[in-house]
């Protein structure tokens, strides 16, 4: 059993002519790599009719539709994230429970506003009465602003979710770029219910077992997010670091513990 | 047989970094299936001397028949065709060279005569184009990553000049190889560690592109885990034949002047 808790899919109304056959490919490469669930989200229009990290909600309901699409198309294969924009409260609620009722498990937060925004707090306090985790996009230490996304690091993450300690965080790609010995500082010794996820290009010497020491293996999700060749990698690296025990809780386990029961197989 | 023809030794300066010393690079070539790497010495990509590595990393490497030194050459300080001398008398598989950390101009004149240099001692020259994401530098690691227009001036410097280029991404890959002729083309061989697999397939990519006899196998470890080169390559449909060439048979076509 294997979980990828980071995945993305295309559709036709994104700027990439190729997106069938980066959809295929990833669906293809979790075959190979034995993925049992790819656990995705798709932002919008990926920047075709608004800003991939700042899309517009009829941009999101499109994308959202298309993950849903997907999902009926590949239902042993593919769950989704329903992809909100906080700027837009009232339809960010509504997108939520829509997709939800359509078999969506979580909620993905790009970066269209600070991880500390108060605009945060009716989203996340609507993941604790449905029991969805969010998983939250994060640029690993934010020295300076970056074009074409309000990024947010660990510590804003931490922050809102001190404020709602019954929702489960997911602090995305640890490997996505950017200082992730910053986001580990800032999780070592708190917020228990931030989860990090292994996800991203990067695979540093000493990156994983900083990830172990920082938070444990119960707060190691993995997942690959746009390199699953990276991603398998950290997973072959994990099976010579971890105790097979370990290692199920990092590869499948601990998603099950914090998706809503009967998301997964398993459940 | 595999080599990584990318490897590393010795201390980082921007993070401590688990598995620089030479017996936990033997190790994790022993957990990957490596039986060769062509190591450089990590501390001198740093040094205002950067030769001054390269006793350690003959030292290192002579004690084990698996690791190849790649000597650092610094072409802007005196004494450096001795350098290239002595790599090519202790065997040396390559030299390598990274400009942009040491205040050179990556295609200046030093460079093009260290490239002709090479080419006349018949060693390849090696070329990083950068050791970490940029995102994520040191706020004081500020050399800059190598230009893609340097390479393509440094393979026109003499027609015997080989440079392997490590550390490259697919856009300037497929910037160097089709801003050059067939036969430059030819003398350009890249590492595999910084090409991204699927779903965005650009190794595959590549394959079908630059061809399979340009692609050589190497990890950037101890800075990145080894397994992702070879995750790259089981997530491949290659032939047999594909798969040696990548892992060990285009490394020594780069060696054979």
């Amino acid at each position: 059993m294997l979980i990828d808790v980071h995945a993305h899919f295309y559709h036709d109304r994104t700027p990439r002519a190729d997106w069938r056959e980066r959809n295929a490919s990833r669906l293809r490469a979790g075959e190979r790599m034995g993925v049992t669930i790819h656990v995705a989200s798709v932002l919008g229009t990926w920047g075709r009719t608004s800003p991939v990290y700042f899309p517009s909600p009829p941009d999101l309901q499109y994308g959202n539709d298309a993950l849903l699409a997907l999902e009926r198309a590949h239902p042993d294969r593919i769950r989704g994230y329903v992809t909100v924009n906080p700027n837009f409260t009232a339809h960010a609620l509504g997108e939520i429970d829509r997709c939800r009722a359509a078999g969506m498990i979580g909620i993905k937060l790009a970066a269209s506003r600070r991880a500390n925004d108060p605009l945060l707090d009716p989203i996340c306090e609507l993941a604790r009465e449905r029991g969805l985790p969010v998983l939250h996009h994060v640029w690993q230490h934010r020295r300076r602003d970056w074009p074409g996304q309000e990024a947010s690091d660990a510590p804003e993450l931490c922050a809102l979710a001190e404020r709602h300690p019954d929702v489960r965080f997911i602090l995305a790609h640890i490997g996505g770029g950017g200082d992730w010995q910053h986001s580990l500082a800032a999780l070592r010794g708190g917020t228990p219910n931030v989860l990090l996820d292994l996800s991203g290009s990067g695979a540093d010497g000493g990156m994983l077992e900083g990830c172990v020491e920082a938070v444990g293996v119960e707060r190691l999700l993995w997942g690959s997010d746009l390199t699953m060749d990276t991603g398998w990698a950290k997973l072959r690296y994990l099976a010579h670091l971890l105790r097979g025990p370990e290692l199920e809780q990092v590869s499948w386990k601990n998603a099950a513990r914090i998706f809503p029961r009967g998301a997964f197989p398993s459940d | 047989m595999r080599v990584d023809v990318n490897a590393l030794l010795g201390a980082y300066p921007w993070r401590r970094v688990p598995g620089s010393s030479p017996e936990a690079l033997r190790a994790a070539m022993d957990r990957t299936g490596i039986d060769e790497a062509w190591v450089s010495h990590l501390p001198s990509f740093f040094w205002r001397a950067p030769e001054e590595g390269n006793a350690w990393l003959y030292e290192a490497t002579g004690r084990d028949r698996r690791l190849k030194p790649i000597p650092a050459v610094h072409p802007g300080r005196k004494g450096w065709e001795e350098t290239i001398g002595e790599a090519a008398d202790r065997g040396a598989p390559a030299v390598r060279c990274d400009p942009t950390y040491y205040g050179l101009d990556p295609a200046g004149a030093e460079m093009r005569v260290l490239a002709a240099a090479c080419a006349a001692a018949r060693l390849p020259l090696v070329l990083a184009v950068r050791l970490e994401d940029g995102r994520q530098r040191h706020p004081n690691d500020t050399a800059p990553e190598l230009p893609a227009a340097a390479v393509r001036a440094l393979i026109r410097t003499d027609d015997d000049v080989r440079i392997i280029v490590t550390h490259a991404d697919r856009g300037l890959i497929e910037e160097v190889h089709f801003g050059s002729t067939p036969e430059e083309a030819a003398r350009l061989w890249w590492d595999i560690s910084w090409i991204w697999g699927p779903p965005e397939d650009h190794l595959e990519t590549l394959l079908a592109t630059v061809g399979v006899e340009q692609l050589v196998f190497g990890t950037g470890q101890p800075l990145r885990i080894p397994e992702i080169s070879l995750a790259k390559l089981d997530l491949l449909d290659l032939t047999p034949q594909q798969r040696a060439a990548i892992e060990v048979g285009n490394a020594r076509a780069a060696l054979a002047f």
